[in-house]
This record gives C-alpha cells, sequence and structure tokens, in this order.
C-alpha cells in the first residue's frame, strides 16, 4: 500500500478507532457486579473534573459508588489498556526483529524470567511491600530483565547479534526456568494455587500507583520503537540488505530489544503473563492494514489496549463475582475471529 | 573509484580470499567468475562491506571503507542481493521508496524529490505500472527487475549484483542484462557483477575477473581472460573457443564428455 497516498484515509480510521475506545473505556466502567447506574456513573466522572463540576452538576454522588469507579475501575481498565498496548506493540516489533510469524513479547526468555522472579518471592513468603508496590511486582521485574540481559550475553557474537542465536538462547533459558520454576513449586505445595494464578495473569490488583508506574514506560517506549518504523520495514528485507541501504541493524536491533524488554519487564510484573494478545493483534492488524510498521505499530498500539480492556471486562463481570482469568478470555474471544480472518485470506504474511 | 590493495579474508581458518588488487573504475562494467568456492560472492560482500574488510584494503574515493558511515556508504553503493525471496507484502513501490532510505533523516517523510527519483527508477526498468502490486504477486523476473530498481533508487556510484539473473528463463536473462548494461551506459555508474555463465559474462562486460581457490588468475578484457588455457586451469575441462559472429566477444563452446568415464572428469 502506498502510504503517502493513504496518509489521511489511516488518519481517519485511527481517528475512529480512538473513538470506539472512549465508547469502550465508558461502557467497561459502568459494568460490573455493583449495580451503577449511567447518571451516577457521569456524575462522579464529571465530579472529577474541575471545570465541568462546579458547572454541570446535578446528581447527588453515593460515596461507594465513587470509591468502585474511582479507586478500583478505572485504575483498572486503563492498566488494561496499558498492558494490552505493550503486548501489542512489543510483539509487532519482535514479530519483524526476528522475522518470525510465531515470535511474540515472552520469546526471548521474558516470561520465565518474570515467572521464576514471582515463583521465588512467593515461596520466600514476601508478602510486604516496598514503596507501595508488592515484592512480588518487583520480584518478577528483576527476573524479567536478568534473563533478558543474560540471554543477550550468551546470544551476542562480538558486536552482533544473531536473531536466530537469540531466539534459541531465549528457548534454552526459559526451559531451564521453567525446570527451576517447577521444582519450586513441587517443594511449596501450599503455594501452587498463588503462583499458578500469577502465571495465569490477571489485572484485577490494579492501583492508581501502578498505572503511574506503566503508564510513562509503555507510552514512552511505545513513542521510541514507532521512531524506528522505518528501519522496521527496511529490516524485514534481512539483515544484509538493510545494511546496504545504510540501515545501523546490529545498533538498532540492540536498541529495539533493550526498549521492548523494559516494557514488558514492566508489563508483566503488575499483570502476570497474558498470553495471546502479543501475538495475534500484530497479525490481525497485519492481515487488516498491512506490514508497514509506521501504521502497524499505531494500529497494533490501539487494537491491543481496545481488545484487552474488553477481554477483562469480560473476566470481572461474565461470571461476577468471581473471576475468569483474562489470559482464558483473551484467547476464547480472540482465537476464533484470528482463525475467520485467516481463513479468508488463507495466508500468512508475517 | 574502487582500489582494492591486498585484500585477504578468512573464513574461521579457511583462506577464501588472497591478496586481491583491483582498481574498479567508473562507469565500466566488471564480472567477477570462477567455479563455485572461488570467493566471488566473498568479494562482492567485502566490497559491499556486509563482511567487513581488514583496515585500508578497500578504499572508495581514496577513503577507506570501514570510515565510511552506513547511510554514506549506502549513497555510494547499491547492491542487489542472490536471493531477492521477501515474504512480506509490501507493495513494489514501498520496495523501491526503500531506496531512498540513506536520503531520510530520521523524522524525515519522503518528499516530492524522492517520489520523482522512485518513479524514474520504476520508469527505467519498466516496473512502473506493477507499483500498486505486492511483491509477492509478481515473477522472478518482475521481482529482480523491481530490486533493480531499488538499487538504482539510492543513486549509487556502484551497483553490485551478485548472480542477478542466475534464476531466471533466457529471455530474461537478455531483458535483465540488457537493461542493466543500458543504464550502466547512460548513468554512469560501475557495475560488478557475479556470473556463472561466462558466455553472457563476456557479451556484456567491460572487464572480467577469473579468480580460483580465492586468488585473481586473470583480470582483463573478455578476450584475455576467456581462453582455453585459462578455461582448463580453473575449470579442468576443454572447450572450444569461436567468436560471436555479431559483434567479436569470446563465445566459449562447452564439449560433452559422454566417452570419459566420471572418474577422469574430476581431477581437482
Amino acid at each position: 500500500m502506498e502510504l503517502i497516498k493513504k496518509r489521511k484515509h489511516y488518519f481517519l480510521i485511527f481517528v475512529f478507532g480512538l473513538l470506539i475506545l472512549s465508547i469502550v473505556i465508558f461502557i467497561s466502567a459502568s459494568f460490573g457486579s455493583a449495580d451503577i447506574t449511567f447518571n451516577q456513573f457521569m456524575a462522579i466522572i464529571l465530579n472529577k473534573i474541575p471545570f465541568l463540576r462546579e458547572n454541570f452538576q446535578s446528581q447527588e454522588i453515593i460515596k461507594s459508588h465513587e470509591i468502585i469507579i474511582w479507586n478500583i475501575r478505572l485504575p483498572r481498565i486503563i492498566l488494561a489498556g496499558l498492558v494490552g498496548m505493550a503486548l501489542s506493540v512489543v510483539g509487532a516489533v519482535f514479530q519483524g526483529i526476528f522475522k518470525n510469524p510465531m515470535a511474540d513479547p515472552y520469546v526471548i526468555g521474558i516470561s520465565s524470567g518474570a515467572a521464576l522472579g514471582a515463583t521465588i518471592t512467593i515461596v520466600s513468603g514476601l508478602s510486604s511491600s516496598f514503596f507501595g508496590f508488592a515484592f512480588i511486582t518487583i520480584g518478577s521485574f528483576l527476573g524479567a530483565t536478568f534473563t533478558v540481559f543474560l540471554v543477550y550475553k550468551i546470544a551476542k557474537a562480538g558486536t552482533k547479534l544473531p536473531t536466530v542465536t537469540l531466539l534459541l538462547s531465549g528457548i534454552a533459558i526459559s526451559q531451564l526456568w521453567s525446570s527451576l520454576n517447577s521444582i519450586l513449586m513441587i517443594f511449596n505445595k501450599d503455594k501452587i494455587e498463588k503462583i499458578i494464578f500469577w502465571v495465569m495473569g490477571s489485572i484485577s490488583a490494579a492501583s492508581w500507583r501502578q498505572v503511574l508506574l506503566v503508564f510513562p514506560v509503555v507510552i514512552i517506549g511505545s513513542g521510541i520503537l514507532y521512531i524506528f518504523s522505518r528501519d522496521l520495514n527496511v529490516m524485514l528485507m534481512g539483515d544484509e540488505t538493510a545494511k546496504t541501504l545504510g540501515i545501523n541493524t546490529e545498533a538498532i536491533k540492540k536498541i529495539l530489544i533493550a526498549v521492548c524488554s523494559l516494557i514488558i519487564g514492566t508489563v508483566v510484573s503488575v499483570s502476570g503473563l497474558i498470553g495471546f494478545v502479543g501475538l495475534i493483534i500484530p497479525h490481525i492488524i497485519r492481515l487488516l492494514i498491512g506490514p508497514d510498521h509506521r501504521l502497524l505499530i499505531p494500529f497494533s498500539a490501539l487494537g491491543g489496549t481496545i481488545f484487552l480492556i474488553i477481554c477483562d471486562t469480560i473476566s470481572r463481570t461474565l461470571l461476577a463475582p468471581s473471576e475468569i482469568p483474562v489470559g482464558a478470555v483473551t484467547a476464547l474471544f480472540g482465537a476464533p475471529y484470528f482463525i475467520y480472518l485467516l481463513d479468508k485470506h488463507k495466508k500468512v504474511k508475517i | 573509484m574502487i582500489k582494492i590493495k591486498n585484500l585477504h579474508w578468512k573464513y574461521g581458518e579457511k583462506k577464501i580470499l588472497e591478496d586481491i588488487n583491483l582498481e574498479i573504475e567508473r562507469g565500466k562494467f566488471y564480472s567477477i567468475i570462477g567455479p563455485n568456492g572461488s570467493g566471488k560472492t566473498t568479494l562482492l560482500r567485502n566490497i559491499a562491506r556486509i563482511l567487513e574488510p581488514q583496515k585500508n584494503t578497500i578504499l572508495i574515493d581514496n577513503k577507506d571503507i570501514m570510515d565510511f558511515q552506513n547511510k554514506e556508504l549506502a549513497k555510494k553503493i547499491a547492491s542487489v542481493p542472490q536471493n531477492t525471496e521477501i515474504s512480506f507484502d509490501f507493495s513494489c513501490h514501498d520496495i523501491v521508496m526503500m531506496g531512498r532510505t540513506p536520503y531520510l533523516k530520521r523524522f524525515e517523510t519522503e518528499k516530492a524529490e524522492d517520489k520523482i527519483i522512485v518513479r524514474e527508477a520504476m520508469e527505467t526498468t519498466n516496473t512502473w505500472e506493477l507499483r500498486n502490486k505486492s511483491i509477492n504477486e509478481l515473477s522472478g523476473g518482475e521481482r529482480q527487475r523491481v530490486i533493480i530498481s531499488r538499487a538504482l533508487a539510492q543513486e549509487p556510484d556502484i551497483i553490485l549484483l551478485d548472480e542477478p539473473i542466475s534464476h531466471l528463463d533466457i529471455h530474461h536473462q537478455v531483458r535483465i542484462m540488457d537493461n542493466i548494461k543500458a543504464l550502466n551506459q547512460k548513468k554512469k555508474f560501475s557495475v560488478i557483477a557475479v556470473f556463472h555463465d561466462l558466455n553472457l559474462a563476456a557479451q556484456y562486460s567491460d572487464t572480467l575477473i577469473l579468480l580460483n581457490h580465492g586468488k585473481i588468475i586473470s583480470l582483463g578484457k573478455p578476450e584475455e581472460v576467456i581462453t582455453k588455457k585459462n578455461i582448463k586451469e580453473v575449470y579442468h575441462m576443454d572447450v572450444y573457443m569461436m567468436k560471436n559472429p555479431t559483434n567479436g566477444k569470446p563465445h566459449m563452446i562447452v564439449l560433452p564428455t559422454v566417452n570419459k568415464s566420471f572418474s577422469d572428469d574430476i581431477n581437482f
């Protein structure tokens, strides 16, 4: 597709997507086990906006409703959106770097590292918090970043970073961590349930504090990744061709992997392992609008945000008051749509 | 324009190139020929800096190739790889526009000038009407022409071609070669190409570079390089030499050796 001609057209679609996103946020915030009317919901939102509060406020606000909307639902929705955005953007970038349709944000061992970090914190019984962040958050972040660093060190050959070696060492370290994880679980049978729940991924413990932590990392990180869109396009032609077209492939690969790892390490530490989003959303977007990263990255961001907000809303409302792990919901609702698209196109082009 | 002095290249312990000395002049057509494993592609990849040569062995306009920024080098040298298979649904126009990458700053979008250059590049290879097609919908010959357009869009001084026609049929081989030769004469860029087909190389090149075991065996005009003696030495076979009756370039005729036993034939 010729981007130059269609830029305006895609811009309008993107604005339309943002509109859908805001509608989704509104609907999601008014859904839930506590029965809050739409008027009540609007009153609570308006009450938080300084200018509107003075001029349009008419309804009485019930304090408990305000707490539910403002302290529970909204941070959770925003966090779900940020996690979805991060996973999809990083998935798209990794699929580009590795030129491999199976690549997802967890491909170089981030997931297993985060899981091992979380398991170690759980079994060692650290339940207090550190500056307001649960130890499990800190443990998984450290596990994830340490793993990426290790995988990077193993794969690095001189000044080069061969992608195949990177993938393979990621797989090897993942397997190693998984087996350590299993051993830890066997010796701590009483904590298995907690570990499994973490691994399945959940955003149920969302707080404004977590949003404040994740927001800048995801937004700035995705912005940096977007800046490298054109380089990623050229790198899809193969590392050598990209080099002859003036792209400094080795340096760019390193920057991209560092930024992606930081984003995913942060996201995983608050959400656990939510699968499927980072693998499938970029594929869906690619099937719909093509492989150009200048479109793929922003649209994946938007798609991932909307998708995970919807999935998380389903996960907390479908069988309320109990929760379905959001990781299960993502695959349950995303897979059929993806299969439909695959069938329609009958070819996957990464 | 390019000076190669004492170039050696080792792959691990194995010597691939030994003491290569070469001078490439502007606007000339060079072909690297030689048997499999003689170092043809390695030499080309050194010139493209895909492999990194030692300091001060390859100079471009008297500047060490290792001192060039990537983008700076991409404005001098364009490369058409052996395998042009692209498994992504980019349009041909997008692919050729990638040739403008070295001219674009990070936050810059393609300007009107870039679009004109891309259009010109595609028109010279007769691919402009394919511009909105996906690269994957094209035939091998069409794809090759699109990739050559991308190299042209780089506005280089030198174009490197690694067996650009080896997987095409005879009609497309000749068309692509005619095309490259015409552009080479019109645009005054140098061409360095790797070829397996000695006769085609002889027809189109100003200078042939015959490699064997990583060394230059013979360097010069086609009629000086493609001789009975050289072919015997390098390819270990007897050939019959004649002149192309239309232009006087050397033409080699392979003599089938059906009467000889297989073991006689292989004496490396």
